[in-house]
C-alpha cells in the first residue's frame, strides 16, 4: 500500500481559515493524550495550562501584556511573507529597537517631558527599521538571501546589545552588573489598569494591526504585495516595482520589531537587561502564520501563543509539570497547522 | 458536510472538558515555599544544585512545608510574572535563584509586602528581600591550587559565561592561587554569553584544549566542558555540582555549591517567625561551599595543599585574594599583608597578572 499526496484542484477557501481552529482542537486533544502519559489528570492539566492563567485579572493584563510584543512583530513579518520577503531576523531588530529607544529613555534620564516616550516609540521603530535595511540593501543590490543576512544579523543585534550593557549603558552604581539603570517614570510605558503591568503597547499594537488591515485590503501597495506574493511572475509584467516592495516589506517588518523592542524595555522591563527578549522574534513566525498572515487573526494567534508561555509556568507552579510542556504545545500547533494546510492543499491518494 | 460536524463537536467536546475540568482548592496550612530557576533542574549545575536545595527542605520539614518550582525562566520581563504569581498563589518565602530576577524580586516584594522573599546573587535589598550568594572564590582557590600543580603545559583553560564581578572574581582566584605554585601558569579564557547552553560549552572547552590547555575548568553549568576534557585526555574541575560521572577519569574535583543549609534555616525562620531581611555570602565555614571528593590521580602531597589551604579558609588563616596583588598592567591593586576587601571583591572588574586577553567591555 502506498500513500501519495495529490495536489486539489481547488483549495477550499473556507477550510485555509478553519485549519488553524483544527489545529488548535487537535493540539488540545494531542495534549490531553500527552497528560495522560505523565500521569496527570488531563482535564485539571489544561485547567492549569489555559484557564488557570486568565482567571484574574492580574492573569489576563499578563496575558495581554505577553501577548503585545508577538502581535507586532507577526504583523509585520506578514506583509513581508505575503510579498515572498522572508525576514527571520526580527529577534535583532527588536534588539536594536530596544537599543534606540531604551537609550533615549537612559540619555534623556530625569527629563520630565511627556514627548519623551512618543519619542522612544519612534526612536526604537527606526532602530528597527536601521536594522532591517542592511539585508534589503544586500538584497536589493547583491541579491543575497534575505533569510541568511537578517537570521545572522539577529546574532550580531545581540552581540551589540551585549557590548553596550557591558559597557556604555551599564549602571554606575550596579557594581558592574550588566544592567542598565532602571528608567525613570518619565520614560516607562502608561499603565492601563493601575496595580497591573497591562500597559499602552497593547492598544499600540491593535492599532498597528487595524492600520496593516486597512493598508494590506485597502491601499494599492497592499495590493501589489499581495500580488506579488501569489503570482511573482504576473506582478513583473504589471510593471510593480520588486525592489521598492521587498524595501518595504523590510521596513515595515523592521519597525514593527523594533517598535515591540522599545515597548518590552519601556514596558514590563523597565530597564535595558542583557536578555530583552525570550526569542519573541522567532516565536512572531508562528503567530504570523497560526494567523494566516492576516491582521486580525495575528491578534487571535498572539494571544493563543502568549497563553500558551502563561499556562507553562502555572502548569508548572500547580502541577508540577515540566517546562518542556510549553515549547510541546508550540510545537504541535505548528505540527498541526502544517499538517492541515497540507490536506487542505493535497488529497491523500492510497494505492 | 462530514468535516464541519466532526468540527462542530470536536469544538464542543473540546469547550466542556475546559469549563467541567474541576479546579482543586488545597488547604494553605503548610508554608509554601516557591523557587524560580533560571535553567533546567536537570543541567547539573546551577540550577539543580537550587533544586537540591529544594529537595533538602523538604525533607527536613515534611508535612509542615509545600514546595514548588518553576524552571527556565528568562531574566526578562518573564521573570516577575513568574514571582508575582508565587507571590499570589500563597506562597508566603519565595528565592529567585538568579542575578537576572534581582530587580522583578523587588517590584513584586513592594506589591507583596506580607510575603519574605530572597534573591540569590543580587545587591540590592529591601524589607522583605533578603540576598545571599556563595563566597565560590574559596572554592576557586583551591582547585586553583590543585590546577597550578597538575597542569603540565602550565595553560588553564576557563569557560567564562558573562564578565559580570562574580565570574571574573573567579578566574582571578584561580590565577593568584594557581600562580603561587606554579609561576608560569596562565589563563586562557572564553566568554560563551551563557550560563546553560552545552554545545557552545563544549565548543569553548574544544577551542581551549585545542590552544594547549590541559586543565579546562568552567564557570557555565552544563558538565559539557568535563566531558570534552575526558574525551581529550586532559584535565577538568567541575562547577557547581560533582561531575565526577561526566569525566571519572578527567574530573580533579568541583566547587560544589551547597543551598540546603541556608535554605533550611531561612524556611525555619519563617516558621518561627523570626524572618528578618539581610545578605548572607556564605563560604566554606558555613558550608555554603563544598569541595567535591578528590580525583585518586592527584597526588597526596597535592591533596594535603588543597586541605591545609580550605581548613585555612574556614579558621581565617588563608584568603583567596591576599596581597600582593598585581593587575595586568603590573599595579600593585592589594598590597603585600593585605587582603583584598569584600567590597573590591563584590565589584571586580579587572584581570590579576597571569590571565590572558581583555574583559569583554
Amino acid at each position: 500500500m502506498v500513500f501519495k499526496l495529490e495536489p486539489r484542484a481547488v483549495p477550499s477557501r473556507v477550510m485555509i481559515y478553519q485549519s488553524p481552529i483544527i489545529a488548535v482542537l487537535l493540539t488540545l486533544l494531542a495534549g490531553m493524550v500527552m497528560f495522560r502519559l505523565l500521569g496527570t489528570d488531563p482535564l485539571q492539566a489544561l485547567d492549569a495550562f489555559f484557564i488557570e492563567p486568565i482567571s484574574t485579572l492580574d492573569g489576563i493584563a499578563e496575558l495581554l501584556v505577553k501577548a503585545a510584543p508577538l502581535i507586532l512583530i507577526a504583523i509585520g513579518l506578514s506583509i513581508g511573507f505575503q510579498a515572498n520577503v522572508w525576514n527571520i531576523g526580527a529577534e535583532g531588530q527588536l534588539t536594536i529597537g530596544a537599543l534606540f529607544g531604551g537609550g533615549l529613555a537612559l540619555a534623556f534620564y530625569e527629563f520630565e517631558t511627556p514627548f519623551l516616550i512618543p519619542a522612544m516609540l519612534i526612536a526604537g521603530t527606526f532602530g528597527g527599521m536601521i536594522w532591517a535595511a542592511i539585508p534589503a540593501l544586500l538584497k536589493t543590490r547583491f541579491n543575497t538571501n534575505e533569510i541568511l543576512t537578517s537570521l545572522m544579523l539577529t546574532y550580531v543585534g545581540l552581540l551589540i546589545l551585549s557590548y553596550l550593557i557591558h559597557g556604555p549603558l551599564r549602571d554606575p552604581d550596579g557594581f558592574n552588573f550588566p544592567e542598565s539603570r532602571l528608567f525613570h517614570d518619565s520614560a516607562l510605558m502608561p499603565l492601563l489598569i493601575e496595580g497591573t503591568r497591562l500597559h499602552i503597547g497593547f492598544l499600540i499594537a491593535l492599532g498597528v494591526a487595524i492600520f496593516a488591515w486597512l493598508f494590506i485590503f485597502k491601499h494599492v501597495v497592499g495590493f501589489q504585495i499581495r500580488v506579488v506574493g501569489l503570482a511573482p511572475a504576473a506582478a513583473s509584467f504589471a510593471g510593480f516595482k520588486q525592489k521598492r516592495l521587498i524595501w518595504f516589506a523590510l521596513m515595515i517588518s523592521g519597525g514593527t520589531a523594533g517598535l515591540a523592542g522599545v515597548i518590552e524595555v519601556a514596558g514590563p522591563i523597565g530597564q535595558i537587561v542583557p536578555v530583552i527578549s525570550p526569542g519573541y522574534g522567532f516565536t512572531a513566525i508562528i503567530v504570523a502564520f497560526l494567523g494566516r498572515l492576516h491582521p486580525i487573526g495575528v491578534i487571535f494567534s498572539g494571544i493563543l501563543m502568549a497563553l500558551t508561555y502563561l499556562g507553562g509556568d502555572s502548569a508548572q507552579i500547580t502541577m508540577n509539570l515540566p517546562s518542556a510542556v510549553t515549547g510541546v504545545f508550540q510545537g504541535m500547533l505548528l505540527f498541526f497547522l502544517l499538517a492541515s494546510d497540507v490536506l487542505i492543499r493535497y488529497r491523500v491518494k492510497i494505492n | 458536510m462530514k468535516l464541519p460536524s466532526i468540527l462542530t463537536s470536536l469544538a464542543i467536546s473540546a469547550v466542556s472538558f475546559l469549563f467541567l475540568s474541576a479546579i482543586t482548592v488545597s488547604q494553605a496550612d503548610p508554608l509554601k515555599v516557591g523557587f524560580v530557576y533560571v535553567g533546567p533542574i536537570g543541567d547539573h549545575g546551577w540550577s539543580y544544585e537550587h533544586n537540591e536545595g529544594r529537595l533538602a527542605v523538604e525533607k527536613k520539614f515534611g508535612g509542615k512545608v509545600k514546595t514548588t518550582y518553576v524552571e527556565k525562566v528568562p531574566e526578562g520581563a518573564d521573570a516577575q510574572r513568574v514571582i508575582n504569581q508565587l507571590a499570589s498563589t500563597g506562597h508566603n518565602l519565595i528565592f529567585t535563584t538568579s542575578f537576572g530576577y534581582m530587580n522583578p524580586t523587588l517590584k513584586v516584594a513592594k506589591k507583596h509586602p506580607k510575603v519574605h522573599f530572597e534573591h540569590a546573587t543580587g545587591f540590592k535589598r529591601d524589607k522583605n528581600v533578603s540576598t545571599y550568594s556563595g563566597r565560590f572564590y574559596e572554592g576557586r582557590h583551591v582547585a586553583g591550587l590543585i590546577a597550578g600543580k597538575m597542569t603540565k603545559s602550565n595553560v588553564i583553560g576557563y569557560v567564562a559565561s558573562f564578565p559580570i564581578p562574580e565570574v571574573i572574581r573567579g578566574i582571578n582566584a584561580v590565577s593568584i592561587a594557581a600562580r603561587s605554585v606554579n609561576p608560569k601558569v596562565k589563563i586562557k579564557v572564553v566568554w560563551v554569553s551563557t550560563w546553560f547552553d552545552p554545545g557552545k560549552e563544549a565548543d569553548a572547552a574544544k577551542t581551549l584544549v585545542d590552544q594547549g590547555a590541559d586543565i579546562i575548568m568552567q564557570h557555565t553549568d552544563s558538565p559539557a566542558p568535563v566531558q570534552v576534557a575526558e574525551k581529550r585526555g586532559v584535565w577538568a574541575l567541575g562547577q557547581a555540582s560533582d561531575m565526577t560521572a561526566f569525566g571519572p577519569k578527567a574530573h580533579l574535583t568541583a566547587i560544589i555549591d551547597n543551598w540546603a543549609p541556608y535554605y533550611i534555616s531561612r524556611t525555619q525562620a519563617v516558621l518561627d517567625g523570626t524572618w528578618k531581611s539581610g545578605d548572607t555570602w556564605g563560604g566554606f565555614k558555613s558550608g555554603m561551599v563544598l569541595m567535591a571528593p578528590y580525583n585518586k590521580a592527584i597526588p597526596k602531597d597535592v591533596v594535603a595543599m588543597a586541605e591545609k589551604a580550605r581548613i585555612g579558609i574556614i579558621d581565617g588563616s588563608v584568603h583567596a585574594f591576599t596581597g600582593p596583588i598585581k593587575d595586568q598592567s603590573g599595579k600593585i591593586v592589594v598590597p603585600a599583608g593585605k587582603v583584598a576587601s569584600d567590597g573590591m571583591l563584590l565589584g571586580m572588574n579587572f584581570y590579576v597578572q597571569g590571565v590572558e586577553g581583555k574583559i569583554p567591555q
